[in-house]
């Protein structure tokens, strides 16, 4: 997690606000397969993020539809004619259910990160500044909870919050809640180094004998600093929120068919049917996730790539084996070595 | 599944007191400190979990609610203790961890400890296996995305490292499944062996219940043939997970090894590119992978359960499955707690290989 080296800081001032927007900054700054990524990634989440705000005008049934005009949907359909995906055991279209399941997974990946980083950047200003036991304990607990299996940590809060019973709002808020446990280690850790190293620094010295408060200078002066790295940790875990959820629907902990349409829980539906070699039920589903994870992993990669000058591919390299670039590998392999 | 940039695992290094003072001590320090560190997170997690599981009421109603009239429901709480103080409970449970006893399920009455050490070994088997096949498919092409950085097959591996993460372990299984088992019909659909090799794997004399073991200690042939048959497909969409991972950690690592002056000094030398990567270049670049396989173990155990869900493996995972469907908590309490320790313990052994080949970690 490398910040800004001061030159880029100084450039940014300068260029028009269009080019200093973060993904686009990116995008000018990316050369070659490292470009190539990026794109790919921005138009799968593109795809993602439009399908799931014009769900109820793309998807040609409702999630828990299983009836039009001409009767009840056949169950076990394969794709085609008016079911473009087919349909399942339950009789529910396919394709309809994809498609409304990007809507249940933006509304767990926001509700899920927003509180998380809430919740961390909290805890990490304050154990980071104050120090003392609180830090200690809230280290310890941070380190258990990060060491443990997150799918396990997300079990046990879905058990908590909703017992495992599912219904709509409570099924996509537990969904959420159980992620943001997993999660609120991550940001912790992060902002509480970031405040460690800033305490010392001088601006926050001066504050403090100007007169101001611990807690002025933790919301002011810190956390502006501190905060620096949250877009990228928030596309990474924007995907591991997606496999979570996916993870809880597929063991039963996710939200009944009836009430919201989850790439998990149909993915735990279809598991009987592979058997006998029925395959549109899972593939689909399976698909959607793999798609959405995949563009989010791509633009957070990249722009962790991009923002590391040592990572970051030279749009005129020249020689290849010069002798920068031994020393740019060694930064770069000990970059990596701190962020692993 | 953690994101693919993980937080320093050491964070919390020059935090505890007694770790501050240690600049000069050996090796037997270490291991005694990183020894003792193990208890607080064990006790963290199961003071955690306990709490956590019983805000919301007790295990029996949650398990039997709905299906037995209250008052009977009210004496078997009150039989099982559950109306008692928290604390009370709290205590009592701590003593039971400590001597060993886990409960009774609820769900189908067994003791908790024996149901554990029923299906630890299936567990266990899937993850060696599915480390077996992350090792075998991360090492060799991190190797290839690494000599041929920036080229071809270093894009390619890369996009297929990514794949592998952004690909659920579950629907991998499902694939692999629908690919192998049902259309070419090469491999066996789910579960860990025949019924004909389970019995006579289980009905050995003291079996470890790792299956492959078994046949091979009774010399079964046509059993060790069909369970390594079983284990293929788990193994793989289990491995391939955590492939990715080490594929782009033996590739940064490679490069940055391959950039060193006595790698220069053997090329100079006339030392072949291919011996440079497999032998000068490739031992440094191991031991990043070793404290990595440490925060992979937890990836594991969680991608075990849904793989064992996927392939009818039964496991722990598998049996997860079933107890949270059944919401038979106590089980639950038990499994959680069980793989609690299986993680701190191998943190525990990693970084104490960690420190037996690199020196520096000690500090």
């Amino acid at each position: 997690m490398s910040r800004n080296p001061p030159m880029e800081a100084t450039m940014h001032h300068k260029a028009p606000l269009l080019k200093r927007l973060p993904v686009i900054s990116h995008f000018n700054k990316s050369v070659g397969l490292q470009r190539g990524m990026l794109v790919a990634g921005l138009v799968l989440t593109a795809t993602f993020l439009l399908t799931a705000i014009f769900a109820p005008l793309l998807a040609p049934y409702g999630y828990a539809q299983l009836s039009d005009s001409d009767g009840s949907f056949p169950t076990q359909q394969p794709p085609g004619g008016k079911h473009l995906l087919g349909t399942t055991v339950g009789g529910y279209d396919v394709l309809s259910r994809v498609i409304w399941g990007s809507q249940t997974a933006i509304l767990v990946i926001v509700v899920a990160v927003v509180l998380s980083i809430f919740a961390g950047v909290i805890l990490g200003l304050v154990s980071g500044y104050l120090g003392g036991w609180l830090d200690r304990v809230l280290v310890v607990v941070a380190d258990a909870i990060y060491a443990f299996p997150s799918l396990l940590v997300a079990i046990v809060m879905a058990i908590v919050i909703s017992g495992g019973e599912s219904s709509l709002f409570g099924g996509v808020l537990a969904a959420a809640i159980s992620i943001t446990v997993v999660f609120i280690p991550q940001y912790f850790r992060v902002i509480r180094a970031e405040t460690i190293r800033l305490k010392a620094e001088p601006f926050v010295e001066s504050a403090k004998v100007v007169g101001a408060s611990s807690v002025r200078i933790m919301g002011r002066h810190i956390y502006r600093n501190a905060t620096r790295t949250l877009p990228l940790i928030f596309t990474l875990n924007a995907s591991e929120a997606i496999l979570t959820l996916a993870g809880l629907g597929f063991l039963g902990f996710g939200i009944e068919p009836s009430s919201a349409a989850e790439w998990g829980f149909d993915l735990n539906k279809a598991l009987a049917d592979t058997t006998s070699g029925i395959w549109w039920t899972g593939v689909f589903p399976g698909l959607a996730i793999v798609w959405t994870v995949l563009g989010l992993t791509l633009v957070g990669e990249s722009i962790n790539d991009l923002n590391d000058p040592r990572l970051r591919g030279r749009k005129r390299a020249g020689n290849k084996g010069g002798p920068d670039s031994a020393a740019a590998a060694q930064a770069a392999i000990s970059a990596d070595v701190r962020s692993s | 599944m953690t994101t693919l940039i993980e937080a320093p695992p050491s964070d919390a290094d020059g935090l505890l007191p007694t770790k501050k003072k240690k600049s000069g001590g050996g090796l037997g320090q270490y291991i005694l400190i990183r020894f003792l560190l193990i208890f607080p997170t064990i006790f963290i997690l199961v003071t955690m979990v306990f709490f956590l599981m019983r805000i919301t009421g007790d295990p029996i109603t949650a398990a039997m609610g709905g299906r037995l009239p209250p008052d009977q429901l009210q004496q078997r709480i009150h039989d099982a203790g559950y109306d008692r103080p928290l604390p009370v409970q709290y205590f009592e449970y701590l003593g039971q961890l400590v001597t060993g006893n886990f409960g009774t399920t609820l769900s189908d009455n067994r003791q908790v400890t024996e149901m554990l050490a029923t299906y630890g070994a299936a567990t266990l088997e899937l993850t060696v296996n599915a480390l077996i096949v992350a090792l075998l498919v991360g090492i060799p092409f991190g190797m290839i995305a690494a000599h041929r950085r920036d080229h071809a097959p270093d894009a390619v591996l890369r996009v297929f490292a990514i794949l592998c993460y952004a690909t659920p372990v579950f629907f991998a299984g499902l694939l692999l499944k629908l690919t192998f088992a049902v259309w070419l019909g090469w491999l066996p659909v789910a579960g860990r062996a025949k019924t004909s090799s389970e019995l006579a794997l289980t009905g050995l004399q003291a079996p470890t219940g790792i299956y492959w073991l078994d046949a091979l200690r009774s010399g079964n042939m046509a059993a060790l043939g069909d369970v390594m048959a079983h284990a293929v497909l788990p193994a793989v969409a289990l491995g391939l997970l955590t492939a990715g991972i080490f594929l782009r950690l033996v590739r940064t690592n490679l490069i940055g090894t391959l950039g060193r002056d006595y790698i220069e000094a053997g090329r100079s030398r006339g030392v072949s590119e291919f011996r440079l990567v497999t032998k000068h270049a490739y031992k440094p670049a191991l031991i990043p992978i070793i404290t990595v396989m440490g925060l992979q173990i937890a990836v594991m155990l969680g991608g075990a359960v849904l793989t064992e869900k996927t392939f009818e493996w039964k496991g722990l995972g598998f049996q997860l499955a079933n107890y949270l469907t059944a919401r038979d908590f106590v089980a639950v309490q038990g499994i959680v707690v069980l793989l609690a320790v299986i993680v701190a313990i191998t943190n525990f052994i990693v970084d104490i290989v960690a420190a037996l080949i690199d020196p520096r970690v000690r500090y």
